[in-house]
């Protein structure tokens, strides 16, 4: 049995493809891609693409699935379901559930129940140091064995240099990334928000965007000592974007991404002390957002990842600074970005590219491309279709989302997944 | 009634016209104080809930009088034996109250922005009594009712904040305030605890008292939050007092009328000497007795306005 | 909404209701004696009585005025209660002799405030209410001591007092509002 995608305007960055075409696949692979493919057999499932954009499954190299530990906020189903419904193929997930992925039996658990429940891969990061304690190195070897495809201290930033060195150095031959969510836990000193004139009006503890730029520093100085190929989470300052332009220009193996809130959103959404704005890094500033902004146009931030940190409604509906970071974003990063597009920002090709094939070059992940043979991860949407926001129609058990009720473009027709359509909205 | 709004969260988002609504409402109100029988029926059968979540004999002492005054049935819930310790969510707690009837709920919490909680999600009126560092309303407009009583006008005049600018809510509310009735603020404190921000909120930013204080009409000084931890800011509280305390010297700079003013409780010896404290300039003692009439008019305004 | 409206002069109507009261007022009750005007047109009275007083006794009584929002029975009614106005009585009310003054006398609900408000401040010997204009439709069991003119109305009808130093001129208007 096969799938035929007929009509469709295909992109696929991955091998500059471009144009109307039809895509034939065949079991869990692309078979052929051209202009006009006829039905070879009765059995095939045949989507009708045309006005469509179709390009390969998107993947995002930043979420939080929360399970093991946290299966209240969210579990690989149902995390999956909203990786599905926004038209991403592959997650990466993040290592700060509990217990922490520092070892490979949570790796080889992860990897269970995604290949159980998940409808969508799911590629596991390990943590850099055992607890995302900051203190000792985690199992590195053996969970990139078990299918860890880079280490991260997401959540939990190693505060100790020496350390991040060793951890950069330890990881090199196994040749997966370092990514760094970077943060100076000295300088965010317990803040909740952007410092800035927001925080001073709300009397909220302020993290200053020097809390970031400081540990984006540290870890392309130590990325350019070892060599490690460093990859630096959630960008959401002016200066972090001018760190890593200047960073590439020398040379550096260094790749940054940007969430959908961070190049949408200031720290403006906070008024009225609204926890759906609370995440780390914090919204910032108009000149930040431009700046993230400038940096997607000119290439200087590689990816696009949502940060998708679901927690209930319970957590989030209580005193600002008891409200825990994070909010989702699997099923709003699609519509998000095409608003740059839309705008004029970037272009569509630049877009796909950002969500396909540069986080799977990144990871060294065999996904990303629709090149014949390649596994067939497809996303098929409409670019120009609206709907509004609606928390509770998400498959996410997060609603925690500071988009709720906005009017956006760009809706998801078909998910497929090796071959097979996971989801379909028309 | 040009007065309509349900809760009062701070002097951020009242408007000129609503700050003098309370504050004329505040002067009717303070003539009952002075009759035979201090108290009015208006609120009878009324319940007001004064929910403490931080310490406070004096706020919620005012706050329990003024409420008495205008006959509303009054519940004290503070943090000492509340079910907080047990657990209970912010919200839990205030839907408790109001299942047993309360139509007002008096708030002060340690955190900033925790009575917008309360007034996003329960239906009685939420009037804050001061949240974190960000606002306490009740205390700017009993400042503001204080020098509108002794300067005759709030337009024009120059007032000095002086202290814990960065850690404080009653700096924050009194610049909203000041800044909206058309007075001119300046702030001054060690550069840790007045961050720059605070010029974008109109204020003017001084690091030395002797420059701040030249010709200013009003000097409010505030605490040194200990609970706060103002003292990370600041090496020690010698050296905060010898620059940012008030002595005779330092307000023989300011004008002849120069008012003084604290929200209470006073370090003597640290925000201010003890001749101060006791100097005619001071009106330290007229604030507190102010207060009440300017928390009636508040619980008043409030009970007219959306629910009950 | 169609409203119809009817005025009558006042002229020396208000006079001749002070004077009523004047020669009322045993010259050495004068002493223990307090008008109090009720907030607004009460207010205004009760200055031009104590005026009168002064001129045909020689003597000046004490004045007071009196916001009577606070004792208002109509909660319900909230979103229409006016400003909160200044009240200013004297202290000592304890044993004196008060007059009362307002403009309309209608449910009698006021006065019932008024009088509520002024016990708050003391227990007078005696209260006398002098009110310029009864319209009738009483809810409650108060009557004038003095009064100026009385005139049938309606339900539906409101009865307004204008003065010459609120209003700039002297007379009652009577408002029908048809249909309601």
């Amino acid at each position: 049995m096969g799938v035929l995608i007929k009509n469709g305007h295909v992109i696929d960055p991955s091998q500059s493809l471009d144009m109307v075409s039809d895509i034939y696949v065949q079991g869990d692979r692309v078979k052929e891609i051209s202009k006009r493919i006829d039905t070879p057999r009765k059995s095939d499932i045949v989507i009708d693409a045309n006005g469509q954009i179709v390009a390969p499954g998107f993947i995002d190299i930043h979420v939080h699935l929360r399970e093991p530990g946290y299966e209240h906020k969210e579990t690989i189903k149902t995390g999956c379901l909203a990786a599905a419904a926004g038209g991403f193929t592959s997650v990466v997930c993040m290592p700060n559930t509990n217990p922490i992925n520092d070892n490979a039996s949570v790796t080889e658990y992860i990897l269970l129940k995604a290949r159980t429940e998940g409808i969508v891969n799911v590629f596991p990061i390990g943590a850099i140091t055992k607890g995302e304690k900051g203190e000792e190195l985690a199992d590195i070897g053996e969970m990139c064995e078990a299918g860890c495809v880079g280490i991260s201290d997401d959540g939990m930033p190693v505060t100790d240099s020496g350390l991040m060195r060793k951890a950069m150095e330890y990881v090199k031959p196994f040749g997966i990334p370092v990514i760094t969510h970077a943060e100076d836990l000295g300088l965010s000193a317990g803040g909740v928000m952007n410092e800035g004139f927001v925080s001073t009006e709300l009397g909220l503890r302020g993290i200053p965007s020097a809390s970031e730029e400081v540990a984006v520093g540290r870890d392309i100085i130590l990325s350019e000592l070892t060599g490690t190929p460093l990859h630096i989470c959630h960008v959401s300052t002016k200066d972090s974007v001018r760190l890593v332009r200047e960073a590439k220009k020398r040379g550096a193996n260094v790749t940054a991404e940007a969430t959908p809130h961070h190049f949408t959103l200031t720290d403006r959404e906070i008024y009225g002390y609204n926890t759906n704005a609370k995440m780390n890094p914090p919204l910032r500033t108009q000149k930040d957002v431009d700046a993230i902004v400038e940096g997607l146009a000119d290439g200087t931030i590689d990816v696009i990842a949502t940060d998708h940190a679901p927690h209930s409604q319970d957590e989030k509906n209580v005193e600002f600074d008891l409200a825990p970071f994070g909010i989702v974003g699997l099923e709003t990063a699609l519509s998000l970005s095409l608003k740059l597009v839309h705008e004029g920002i970037i272009t569509l090709d630049e877009m796909i590219k950002k969500l396909t094939i540069v986080p799977s070059e990144i990871l060294g992940i065999e996904r990303g491309t629709l090149a014949p043979g390649s596994i067939a991860d497809i996303v098929v949407f409409d670019p120009e279709k609206g709907y509004t926001v609606t928390p509770g129609e998400f498959f996410s058990k997060g609603r925690n989302t500071p988009f709720s009720g906005w009017e956006l473009k760009g809706m998801v027709s078909n998910t497929i997944v090796s071959g097979k359509i996971i989801f379909s909205c028309n | 009634m040009a007065f309509s709004k349900k809760h009062i969260l701070g002097l951020g988002d009242l408007s000129a016209e609503e700050i003098n609504i309370i504050l004329d409402t505040a002067e009717s109100m303070k003539e009952i104080s002075t009759r035979n029988v201090k108290k009015v029926p208006t609120l009878k059968g009324k319940t007001v809930v004064n929910l403490f979540f931080e310490p406070s004999t004096r706020t919620r002492s005012s706050f329990e009088i003024a409420e008495k005054r205008l006959s509303a049935d009054v519940l004290n819930f503070s943090v000492s034996q509340s079910s907080v310790v047990k657990g209970e969510s912010l919200l839990d707690t205030a839907r408790n109250f109001e299942a047993m009837g309360a139509s007002i709920v008096v708030v002060r919490h340690g955190m900033s922005g925790a009575p917008f909680v309360l007034a996003r999600e329960i239906n009685a009126s939420v009037i804050n009594a001061g949240d974190g560092a960000h606002e306490h309303p009740s205390q700017a407009l009993i400042d503001i009712f204080t020098i509108r009583e002794k300067k005759g006008r709030i337009e024009g005049l120059n007032v000095l904040i002086v202290g814990d600018i960065l850690n404080s809510r009653v700096a924050r509310s009194n610049i909203f305030g000041l800044r909206k009735l058309g007075a001119k603020v300046r702030v001054v404190g060690p550069a840790t605890i007045v961050p720059k921000y605070f010029s974008e909120m109109g204020a003017e930013i001084f690091y030395s008292l002797e420059h701040a204080i030249d010709n200013v009409d009003v000097v409010i000084m505030l605490r040194v939050q200990n609970e706060r931890k103002t003292l990370e800011y600041f090496p020690s509280l010698r050296e905060y007092s010898g620059l940012y305390g008030l002595t005779k010297e330092k307000l023989e700079l300011a004008k002849k009328d120069t008012i003084v003013m604290h929200p209470g409780p006073i370090n003597r010896g640290v925000e201010l000497t003890s001749e101060i404290a006791d100097d005619p300039h001071a009106v330290i003692l007229e604030q507190v007795a102010n207060g009440i009439a300017v928390r009636m008019a508040m619980i008043y305004l409030v009970a007219l306005g959306e629910s009950l | 909404m169609a409203t119809k409206k009817k005025t009558q002069p006042l002229k020396n109507k208000v006079e001749s209701f002070f004077s009523k009261i004047v020669d009322d007022i045993p010259s050495d009750k004068l002493s223990s004696l307090i008008v109090i005007g009720i907030k607004t047109r009460g207010e205004h009275l009760g200055k031009r009585l104590v005026a009168r007083i002064s001129e045909r006794k020689g003597k000046d009584v004490t004045f007071g005025t009196i916001d009577i929002t606070l004792y208002r029975d109509d909660f319900e009614n909230r979103k229409n209660w006016p400003q909160l106005g200044r009240t200013s009585i004297p202290n000592n009310v304890q044993g004196k002799n008060i007059i009362l003054v307002d403009d309309v006398l209608y449910t009698g609900r006021t006065v019932r405030a008024a009088i509520n408000s002024i016990m708050d401040y003391g227990r007078p010997a005696s209260i006398k209410l002098a009110v310029l204009v009864d319209r009738g439709g009483r809810e409650l069991p108060v009557q004038p001591d003095y009064l100026g003119i009385s005139i049938k109305t309606l339900d539906d009808e409101m009865v307004n007092v204008y003065l010459e130093e609120v209003d700039g001129r002297e007379e009652i208007e009577i408002i029908q509002k048809n249909g309601v």
